[in-house]
């Protein structure tokens, strides 16, 4: 294990420092008195354990390809952008534009996320992107999604669940809530249907997971229901252009 | 199903007595305007394009595509193109869509620029028998350098320069992405940017593995899709290029339907087979221009420090953008003017949306320079170059570069029809069926485009040599060697340009 | 600086010597040289240019000013009092010559900045040159045509004995000279617009037209200097001003930069050097002097001779004892010198650098 103190140093230093690391071949990095610093584990590839001790900057995780983030505390927006493969653990709350792209790995975050979490996500031959939200989320959760597992859990949350607009564009993968969902809250493309036998196989995986990363119990969280959130139009803009 | 009331644009005619029912008519066009009817060939004129494929590839000369006599009436404000897509909109309720640069009238302020020529006073110079440069260097630039000397007495730059992308001449190939032309067509560009030593631009579709080769001459774009965006590919070329906007739709996403999807396209960008590739309108990373900043150095960060270039589309506020663009980090601005062109694109937006790339460039060179920060980035100007002519003026009114799309096109076959967005292209360009795309054999057409960079290097050396200077970097930004003909004092003032005469 | 001007366009002869020991030598040896070649001007403009004579107010900036009216006369006045302290006011002194009837009132100050004007780490070469730029692009009828020091210019319209024999050249000494004699292609009548074009201690004459005036012009605007000539010179001076004296880089640097090597010969040489050359042109590209031209810049420490990298204009230069010549012919530096001991044409884009020794 190695430590890296953040305090004070600029993000182009700190993330050069931990790339050397990465490459010496530490399994296991922690950087302390992390503040604000942008781009950690940006491009990284390898399957390093890297703990954030602070608020991480924006862009964590961008383009990531292998390495495993845990975030003590809250993080910020535009996590795991286009990130490829790989983990990022947020055991607070996460910001707006999570997952933007992502084709690989997974985002689990204990706590509420913002908007547009989720957005464009895409998956690829075997590749599943799997984001966990364990409190709630604002509009446009799952925007354009293309692929992947996104799941809402609403955790002892207060507010309401999801925002407006959910899977606004979406015309691939699944969104899992917890709970129920108000069809007026969709975007024209979604469907919402119950979950069958194969559904709970991937939603059991992937809540299996997220429970060990953060001590939970999954038959707490089965207690309540699912709906199942799908694209049910291949074709949403067929009609929108005249050839 | 009643017959359309939007009159077919063209008349695809047989000479009866010259057709010897070869069928290579049916067998050429995409659009499946010819048939056969047991005795002759069948024509549905509806679906011509005027492409020409069957007109080049008749053996007879039997065929012939007129533009079709029968107009609405003639009427100076209600245009055919007004009255058919009303009658389109009114049949379907969609948006009528379009491919290719806009065609509209609108004033082409490149032919309103003259270039100068010595006489007397400055000498021109022999452009074939003595040196003339066109080298040029993408990248941003320090204000100045700092040379030392080293003991034993050579000179030592003291700092390295930024990275720079080395052009043979100042021009590269725009980018088009795998999805919107062919596999074939993108082979046809990296060839011929390899052999002409310049670049291509991979656009958003990702990197096909046949064109790894080519490395060391693209440049891979993320757009808002960020298809077939990894780390490796982001990696694999000289730089990458963020696209934040394209001349023929500013503002304007994209939508590949999945049924345009087949298994190569798929792969390559990442995506599965069949499924919709939506390139939404912004960059969901993207609100502001900190946002930009925060991608730019994301991807610099993730790539080592290649150079990252910024694509925006001409709009009215251009100067102002590009002045944040460079302030964010970028070290090239490529600037698409509204004439550029498009695989699909609504024609409304194409048509009315967006500026010219001879008023945005001159006023995004100037703002530069008024801020001082003209040599932090490159500006790559793009959007309707038809000529050498327009690369020399483009760069006099202060481009390091011009990028060519529709001219590299055309080498391939294209006509400029404008159906790109049909995905039937005749020529195997803007198409992924396979059938058409294996028309277009890539060595071939490379060294068609290759010609086509050569011939445009010639002239180029020809327009140095008789404004008097050897070298391109003696042009670029040279607005006292352009004058204005015919155009207001306003443009000309936008512009830096002094009127003929004066 | 708007782009709707109207470019100065002129051919010509120069000349140009200095004595490393810093021997200062009589006016009328450079006019006797310049005078050799009257056929490359045309009477419309001529001038010299010296280091060295001043050497009572050697500490002072030296300004050439001239006017066209009392009025303007007094305002410039007010604003150097108000910015210099002023050692000493005197007008230029002049004989009358027939052909120049008429010409602008000529007045030299010996000045230096005051320091509570200099504002912040702001240096006293920065503050002058402000003053140059200001009252040349913004007084009307008052244009500075010398500010270095120990040095002076002196020019005019007129032909270069005409010229020499207004401004009483015979009457200095000093250790550098260089001279110029002019072909304007355009409606004479400026004084301004002869050579030799100077700021603070560099001095420039030119010959040839420099096409890429249009980027170089620029290019500098983009640095603060506004350029009111309008003419090719103006542009040198400028650019030699912004890379040696503001980007420190060394003279023989700064030419590689203003007259740079070919691409295929970068290319040829070895890798440091090789890195140094393209720097130079990927960064000073629009700094590079294209086009037909020959230049003698003076500085207060040397002379230098330079001309384009395809060897447009000609340049010849001489070494006898400690002075070296420059000029645009043989025979101008033989009509001062007979015997040097060595004659040779510098090879294009070569500069010819030679310093004073301390």
């Amino acid at each position: 294990m190695v430590e890296i103190n953040a305090s004070g140093t600029y993000y182009k230093e700190l993330n050069q420092k931990v790339r050397e690391a990465v490459e010496k071949g530490e399994k296991e990095i922690v950087l302390k008195n992390v503040n604000g610093q942008y781009y950690i584990g940006d491009g990284l590839r390898g399957s390093s354990t890297i703990v954030i001790e602070g608020v991480p900057g924006n862009d964590l995780a961008a383009f990531m390809d292998g390495p495993t983030l845990r975030i003590k505390s809250n993080a910020q927006d535009n996590i795991s952008n286009t990130m490829n493969s790989g983990k990022v653990i947020v055991e607070g709350n996460a910001g707006d534009v999570l997952g933007y792209g992502m084709r690989g790995g997974k985002l689990h975050i204990r706590g509420d996320v913002g908007y547009r979490v989720g957005i464009h996500m895409k998956g690829n031959k075997k590749q599943t992107p799997t984001i966990v939200v364990g409190g709630t989320a604002g509009d446009f959760f799952g925007e354009y999604m293309a692929g992947g597992v996104l799941i809402l859990l609403g955790l002892d949350s207060t507010g309401p669940l999801v925002g407006d607009y959910l899977g606004t564009g979406m015309h691939g993968g699944t969104i899992f809530v917890r709970g129920e969902v108000d069809k007026k809250l969709c975007g024209a493309e979604v469907g919402i249907l119950d979950l069958d036998d194969d559904d709970q196989k991937v939603l059991k995986d992937a809540l299996t997971d997220y429970c060990k990363d953060f001590g939970l119990k999954l038959e707490d969280i089965m207690k309540k229901g699912f709906k199942k959130l799908i694209p049910v139009s291949s074709r949403p803009y067929g009609n929108l252009y005249a050839y | 199903m009643f017959k359309s009331l939007a009159p077919p644009e063209y008349l695809a005619t047989i000479d009866r007595e010259k057709c010897i029912r070869c069928k290579r008519c049916i067998q050429n066009c995409g659009w499946g305007v010819y048939s056969w009817g047991g005795d002759k060939i069948l024509i549905d004129t509806f679906k011509c394009v005027k492409c020409l494929r069957c007109y080049h590839y008749c053996p007879e000369e039997a065929i012939e595509i007129k533009d079709n006599p029968t107009k609405f009436k003639q009427n100076a404000y209600w245009s055919f193109n007004n009255i058919r897509n009303i009658k389109k909109q009114a049949e379907t309720g969609g948006i009528p869509l379009t491919g290719m640069g806009s065609d509209m009238p609108y004033p082409i302020l490149f032919d309103n620029l003259l270039i100068d020529a010595c006489q007397v006073t400055n000498p021109s110079i022999d452009p074939v028998r003595e040196p003339m440069e066109l080298r040029t260097y993408l990248g941003k630039k320090p204000s100045n350098i700092k040379v030392e000397k080293t003991k034993d007495g050579k000179l030592k730059l003291s700092e390295p320069m930024p990275p720079q992308i080395k052009l043979d001449l100042p021009i590269i190939f725009s980018p088009m992405s795998y999805g919107s032309i062919s596999l074939n067509a993108q082979k046809v560009l990296a060839t011929a940017a390899k052999a002409s030593g310049i670049v291509m631009n991979t656009g958003e579709g990702g990197l096909h593995e046949d064109l790894f080769p080519y490395k060391g001459n693209i440049i891979v774009q993320v757009a808002s899709g960020r298809f077939g965006v990894n780390p490796e590919y982001l990696n694999a070329g000289v730089a990458v290029e963020i696209k934040i906007g394209q001349g023929a739709k500013p503002g304007i996403g994209g939508h590949l339907p999945g049924e345009k999807i087949p298994l190569e396209v798929a792969r390559t960008r990442m995506i599965p087979v069949g499924t919709d590739a939506i390139s939404p309108a912004p960059q969901h990373d993207i609100y502001s221009i900190e946002d930009l900043r925060q991608l730019i150095y994301a991807i610099k960060e993730t790539t080592n420090y290649k150079p990252v270039s910024v694509k925006i589309a001409a709009v009215h506020n251009v100067a102002a953008i590009a002045s944040g663009v460079v302030r964010a980090g970028a070290d090239i601005v490529y600037i698409d003017g509204f004439r550029g062109g498009t695989g699909a694109a609504p024609s409304i937006i194409r048509d009315h949306l967006g500026i010219p790339i001879e008023h945005a460039l001159a006023a995004v060179d100037d703002r530069l320079r008024q801020e001082g920060i003209r040599n932090e980035a490159s500006i790559i100007a793009a959007g309707g170059i038809r000529s050498s002519a327009d690369v020399a003026k483009a760069i006099a009114l202060g481009a390091d570069a011009v990028g060519i799309g529709t001219a590299a096109l055309i080498t391939m076959g294209c006509t400029t029809c404008g159906k790109c967005y049909t995905g039937n292209c005749s020529w195997g360009i803007t198409t992924q069926r396979p059938e058409l795309t294996a028309r277009l054999d890539p060595e071939v057409y490379a060294e068609r485009l290759t010609n086509l960079i050569r011939a445009w290097s010639h002239e180029l050396k020809e327009i140095l040599g008789a404004l008097g200077i050897n070298s391109i970097e003696s042009l670029r930004g040279n607005r006292e060697r352009l004058r204005g003909v015919g155009l207001d004092s306003f443009t000309l003032d936008i512009l830096g340009v002094k009127p003929a005469g004066r | 600086m708007n782009h709707n001007y109207q470019k100065d366009i002129s051919g010509c002869g120069l000349t140009g010597l200095i004595s490393r020991k810093r021997r200062r030598i009589s006016g009328s040896e450079i006019v006797k040289s310049l005078c050799l070649m009257t056929d490359r001007g045309n009477g419309l403009g001529a001038g010299y240019a010296a280091y060295g004579i001043y050497p009572e107010f050697k500490d002072f900036y030296a300004f050439h000013i001239m006017y066209d009216e009392p009025s303007v006369k007094r305002s410039v006045e007010e604003y150097l009092k108000a910015n210099y302290h002023i050692e000493k006011i005197e007008e230029i002194p002049t004989r009358a010559v027939k052909a120049i009837p008429i010409s602008p009132m000529l007045v030299r100050y010996f000045v230096s900045p005051l320091k509570e004007k200099l504002s912040g780490d702001q240096q006293e070469t920065d503050f002058v040159v402000n003053t140059v730029m200001k009252v040349n692009s913004e007084i009307d009828g008052a244009y500075i045509f010398s500010s270095g020091k120990n040095m002076g210019a002196f020019k005019g319209v007129g032909n270069p004995s005409e010229i020499a024999e207004f401004f009483r050249i015979d009457e200095y000494e000093g250790y550098i000279w260089t001279a110029h004699t002019r072909f304007p292609t355009n409606t004479p009548g400026w004084w301004g617009g002869a050579h030799p074009f100077t700021l603070l201690d560099w001095s420039i004459v030119h010959n040839g037209e420099i096409s890429s005036y249009g980027i170089n012009k620029r290019y500098l605007e983009m640095y603060g200097y506004k350029l009111t000539l309008l003419t090719d010179t103006e542009v040198a001076a400028y650019l030699l001003d912004l890379l040696i004296r503001r980007h420190g880089l060394s003279i023989p640097v700064a030419c590689l930069a203003l007259a740079s090597p070919f691409w295929k010969n970068i290319d040829q040489r070895d890798a440091g050097e090789k890195e140094v050359l393209t720097a130079l042109r990927q960064t000073y590209g629009s700094a590079l002097l294209n086009g037909p031209f020959s230049i003698l810049f003076g500085h207060s420490n040397g002379l230098v001779g330079i001309n384009d990298r395809i060897k447009l204009r000609p340049l010849v230069a001489a070494v006898k004892d400690d002075v070296t010549y420059m000029a645009s012919e043989e025979s101008a530096i033989r009509a001062i010198c007979p015997q040097p001991e060595k004659v040779w044409a510098p090879r294009a884009g070569e500069p010819v650098i030679v310093n004073l020794e301390d």
